[in-house]
């Protein structure tokens, strides 16, 4: 067990109606002891693990919130450590001034990441399921949540476990073969070799593609609302936030930006590019042109382009118009209410939506047509998913030394090199998932960590 | 009552591949060395097969050679046939193997022996040790007394060995020799950790009762390739091999017979060998398998005893005639001499350090087959570094550790100080991870600097060496900076080769990547190639094709240099040290690994243990500043 005993607010601030404070290391229990009254006078030191106590935090002038404190003990906790849990209202303040108080009583403030990196230090977590958790913690949308729970099942470590061991029976074939020169061998053959290094591959490049899918889910999608000046673009976020109410804020520093920029759409969770440009645009003097437009667009995996469907295409229109593509572009139809003049010929092939931002109508078929369009619409959150950027590299790496492998085999290099590309890609899948952990992977995983959870 | 025979610096117990390597080093470091040998015919006796080298191992003989060793000196003297393996598989595996003449390699290691100066060859049984103020006490069964500051104990298959037969079974070390009994006793007193393990070897038969004449011959190669960097008169070869099968009969009268061999009715305790079974123990565990290759080696140029490769077994004496009568070709063979297993005592190598020091008894180092080993080329490498670790210590000098990077003697020795071995060991270019670094053709430039350094490469053999990495350094720079234009010739050949012809000019070093293209396809039209010795050349080109491998190989190396650099103090109490998971705990305080690196391979370690040291390390160092 660690020495230090730290703490820290487990739950995202702001949302939800219950929050988490976590404190774990040897003195767990005997620091809540000294800030929680039980309704029953029991202490949490005469508890075993699992149970929970019902009761008061109490602060230096009296009782701060009703709590419920989950005792875990040693070794069967998160951290693997002795941990308590208080289960207090949610809102900013009573969870702030009951982190405080566990602070004043002999805490420290938990490190980036400490409680999953404790978990991992106490071997109650492989690397993929810790960075897997660190995906929760990130978690933006209720699809990726269940990938992420899919992944901490264990899903990215079964796939990547099932790659390894093709690699690692090629990797014995190429050994007998160059150790045993000798032996009659007859099943080891380069088109057998080729045979594995080509399910290797395919194998691999699968986990890849879904990379991005990850990616979407995980970060959000780079959103751009295009349009001319009015016809608009505002109002129509306006009701993008207003419909779902649940804009994500950054746990380890809320910023008002992010907070703007950031809307939720169904499952997914949008990010606009250059909001204050487009509220700037309703100033008359800083019109947005159409070159802005342009680099907007070039930038964004999604393009929201809003048309006034109660007037006519003017010249501005068609000049956005003439920048968009099928593939990522939902045509957002506004102003619904006030009438239907424009002709819906000119957007043919393009998805269109039809919305009145101001009368809050149209906000559902958005959320269909945007979610198809990312391609989200039929992902199967049970499918194995690359979490991040970091495993994203790996398996990368390993793929290119797989196809190198297959590539020098065909050429008609030697064995012995196509054998050390195997080996390569090999280490760097047994890196992924923690199999020969290096300094610099612990030290990346670990700063990744946000606050806390 | 003992009587006193002498005081010496090293002490080696046993003469074999392991014992001569050990002594000659410290003799010629110049310890006063004394080695024990239970019979003075047997130094450096082949007990098995009558051949040195084969995949890897060819590696170990370079590397011993380039330390300063004997074994590829003698084996060049001793050759009757020799080839390269793999050759179709890439450099990193190419691997050199001999046909020995085996009396003529024992005789001619006897003599090297006697003619060493500081080293004196003693038949004798040491029966007994013990340590003591003045140095360690060795007792032999004639009751002479040694006290040696520090002892190699190189015992091979002889310590408490015993044979077995089908239904016989009885005391006896290899080739008819005793056992050393009453030594495993006071190793015991000590509490060195001893364990059984078992190997074998097949028949000896007469020559002219096999019928070659259907039988697939196995010639030497056309250019030989010696061993050693020392060896001027290069070896010729004189004899050839043969292959044959097992077949349906053989796996019958084996299936009938299973239940006399003592390793499946129980008699056998000891563990044997994965890589090297008997025939037995193939057919039992490969019962799909339709046949098994056999080669029937020469063991001599004087002498008609074959060695039928493949064939060991412990099947009564009587089945072994009728399972080799059996196989074509050997269908009326007569055996001279019968296959036996044989079962011996050896430590559990984790009991000891990189130098092969053991960690709890300063100045005793284990060497061979008797650190759970198996293979001449084996037991020489560790000879060879325990005797040069055994001088150095008498110096005062740090032992010599070599790396997993630098060597396979030093993979070798890894892994059986820190992985263990739960069945006898052999060396396999894939227990490398750096194969292509660890090439049989660099061999000296990766260790020769050392054996100088050492004291065991003398001046003009390293300048020799010297010579030659210039000379190979210099045709490399004249690759990569020399074009040639296309044209008639060139494009001639790289047809003939089924590679594309050139539109462009090209360097040189561009064309000799090519898969299909070698430096010595293109001497035609390479004007200004200089005349190079063909190792020189080949060594030259082999670094110019795999140059990225190469490279890519060297950064993984720096990766692992970083934990290997990162040393674990001697005194960590590893039961108390937080974070780390229980069995990591024990398998640390066993081992007590030298550096992170090497903590990392102890299976038991997990990564987030190898994270707990990294901690701890990074700690500690904060602590000091």
């Amino acid at each position: 067990m660690s020495e230090r005993t730290v703490a820290a607010i487990s739950t995202p601030i702001g949302e939800g109606g219950i929050s988490l404070i976590r404190v774990s290391g040897r003195d767990a229990i005997e620091i809540c002891d000294k800030i929680f009254k039980s309704v029953s006078g029991k202490r949490l030191e005469s508890l075993s693990g699992y149970t929970a106590l019902f009761g008061h935090i109490m602060g230096e002038d009296g009782p701060i919130d009703e709590a419920v404190v989950t005792v875990f003990r040693e070794p069967k906790s998160y951290t693997g450590e002795d941990v308590c849990e208080i289960s207090c209202h949610g809102g900013r303040y009573v969870t702030a001034a009951v982190l405080e108080a566990v602070l004043s009583a002999g805490a420290m403030a938990a490190g980036p990441g400490e409680f999953t990196k404790r978990a991992f230090l106490n071997g109650k977590l492989d690397l993929a399921e810790a960075e897997s958790v660190m995906g929760l913690i990130n978690a933006k949308s209720g699809q990726e949540l269940k990938l992420q729970l899919a992944a901490k099942k264990g899903r990215t470590s079964e796939e990547i476990s099932e790659i390894e061991a093709l690699l690692l029976e090629l990797s014995a074939d190429f050994a007998a073969y160059s150790d045993y020169p000798d032996e009659d061998l007859p099943d080891l053959s380069e088109d057998n070799f080729l045979r594995l290094l080509k399910i290797a591959s395919s194998k691999l490049e699968r986990l890849l593609s879904t990379y991005y899918s990850g990616t979407v889910l995980r970060e959000g999608v780079k959103t751009a609302i295009v349009g001319k000046p009015n016809v608009g673009k505002s109002t129509l976020m306006n009701l993008l936030s207003r419909e779902t109410r649940s804009i994500v804020t950054d746990i380890a520093g809320t910023t008002r930006d992010i907070i703007e920029n950031t809307v939720k759409v169904g499952d997914l969770t949008l990010i606009l590019a250059d909001t204050a440009g487009i509220r700037a645009s309703l100033d008359p003097v800083e019109e947005l042109g159409v070159e802005l437009a342009k680099d907007r667009i070039a930038s964004s995996q999604l393009v929201l382009a809003v048309f006034d469907i109660s007037s006519g295409l003017d010249g501005n229109d068609r000049d956005i118009l003439s920048l968009l593509s099928k593939e990522n572009t939902v045509i957002v139809l506004n102003k619904s209410d006030v009438g239907k003049v424009l002709d819906e010929t000119a957007f043919e092939g393009f998805k269109t939506v039809l919305v009145s931002a101001k009368e809050g109508i149209g906000a559902e078929e958005l959320e269909r047509a945007v979610a198809d369009t990312v391609g989200q619409g039929n992902l199967d959150p049970d499918a194995a998913i690359l979490l991040n950027e970091r495993q994203f590299d790996l398996v990368r790496k390993a793929a290119a030394a797989v196809k190198e492998a297959e590539s020098l085999l065909l050429s008609g290099f030697t064995i012995d090199a196509v054998g050390v590309c195997v080996d390569d890609a090999l280490t760097l899948l047994y890196t992924l998932d923690g199999k020969r952990v290096t300094n610099e992977v612990a030290d990346e995983v670990f700063r990744r960590f946000c606050v806390g959870k | 009552m003992n009587y006193f025979a002498g005081n010496f610096d090293v002490a080696v117990i046993g003469a074999g591949h392991a014992g001569i390597e050990a002594a000659l080093a410290a003799a010629r470091l110049n310890q006063k060395t004394v080695m024990f040998c239970i019979n003075l015919d047997s130094v450096g006796n082949m007990p098995c097969n009558p051949s040195i080298g084969g995949t890897a191992k060819g590696h170990l003989v370079r590397e011993i050679d380039a330390l300063g060793g004997e074994m590829g000196v003698a084996a060049d003297k001793t050759t009757l046939q020799s080839r390269m393996l793999n050759l179709g598989k890439g450099p990193a595996v190419h691997s050199l193997r001999a046909q020995i003449d085996r009396k003529a390699y024992t005789a001619l290691m006897k003599h090297t022996v006697e003619l060493q100066e500081n080293l004196i060859l003693k038949q004798a049984e040491v029966i007994d040790m013990y340590p003591a103020e003045d140095g360690w006490h060795l007792v032999t069964r004639l009751s002479a007394e040694y006290v040696c500051k520090t002892v190699i104990l190189a015992t091979g298959t002889f310590l408490a060995g015993k044979i077995f037969v089908g239904e016989a079974a009885y005391s006896g070390g290899p080739d008819g020799l005793f056992a050393a009994e009453g030594l495993s006793d006071a190793l015991k007193r000590l509490d060195i950790p001893l364990r059984r393990f078992k190997t074998g070897t097949p028949a000896r038969v007469l020559k002219s009762s096999i019928d070659f004449s259907e039988l697939e011959v196995q010639p030497g190669d056309e250019r030989i390739i010696p061993f050693s960097y020392k060896t001027e008169k290069l070896p010729e070869n004189s004899v050839v091999c043969h292959i044959s099968y097992t077949n349906d009969k053989t796996k019958q009268v084996i299936l009938d017979n299973i239940h006399r061999s003592p390793l499946y009715s129980g008699v056998i305790e000891g563990v044997g060998p994965r890589y090297c079974p008997s025939i037995e123990d193939k057919i039992m565990r490969f019962a799909d398998k339709k046949r098994h290759q056999l080669f029937i080696e020469p063991c001599g140029a004087d002498t008609e005893e074959m060695y039928l490769q493949g064939m060991s077994s412990s099947l009564p004496e009587e089945v072994q005639i009728e399972i080799y009568h059996s196989i074509k070709g050997l269908e009326n063979v007569q055996i001279m001499r019968n296959a036996y297993a044989i079962e011996y005592d050896c430590v559990d190598p984790l009991a000891l350090s990189a130098s092969l020091e053991f960690k709890d008894h300063s100045g005793l180092y284990g060497a061979g087959q008797f650190n759970g080993s198996s293979g001449y080329e084996e037991a020489a490498a560790q000879g060879l570094v325990a005797g040069i670790n055994a001088a150095r210590k008498n110096m005062g000098l740090s032992p010599l550790i070599l790396s997993r990077a630098s060597s396979y003697i030093g993979t070798l020795i890894d892994d059986l100080v820190t992985k263990g071995c739960s069945d006898p060991y052999r060396m396999m270019t894939s227990r490398s991870e750096y194969r292509l670094l660890l090439r049989q053709d660099n061999a000296d430039e990766r260790l020769m600097p050392k054996g100088y350094e050492i004291g065991l490469i003398d001046e003009e053999t390293y300048n020799k060496f010297l010579k030659r990495k210039a000379m190979k350094e210099e045709e490399i720079y004249r690759l990569r900076h020399s074009t040639i234009a296309p044209g008639e010739k060139i494009n001639e050949i790289l047809e003939r080769l089924g590679t594309t012809p050139l539109s462009t000019g090209i360097k040189l070093s561009e064309l000799i990547k090519r898969p299909d293209v070698s430096y010595f396809d293109l001497a035609e039209v390479d004007v200004c190639r200089p005349e190079l010795p063909y190792e020189v050349a080949l060594k030259a080109e082999t670094e110019i094709k795999y140059e990225g491998y190469i490279s890519r190989q060297q950064a993984q190396v720096d990766d692992m240099l970083r934990l290997e650099n990162r040393r674990l103090p001697e005194n960590i109490d590893y039961m108390s040290v937080e974070g780390l998971r229980l069995e990591a705990r024990e398998k640390l305080s066993k081992i007590r690994p030298e550096n992170i690196g090497q903590a990392s391979r102890i299976s038991g370690v997990s990564p987030s243990d190898v994270t707990v040291l990294l901690i701890l390390t990074q700690k500690k160092t904060e602590d000091k500043n």
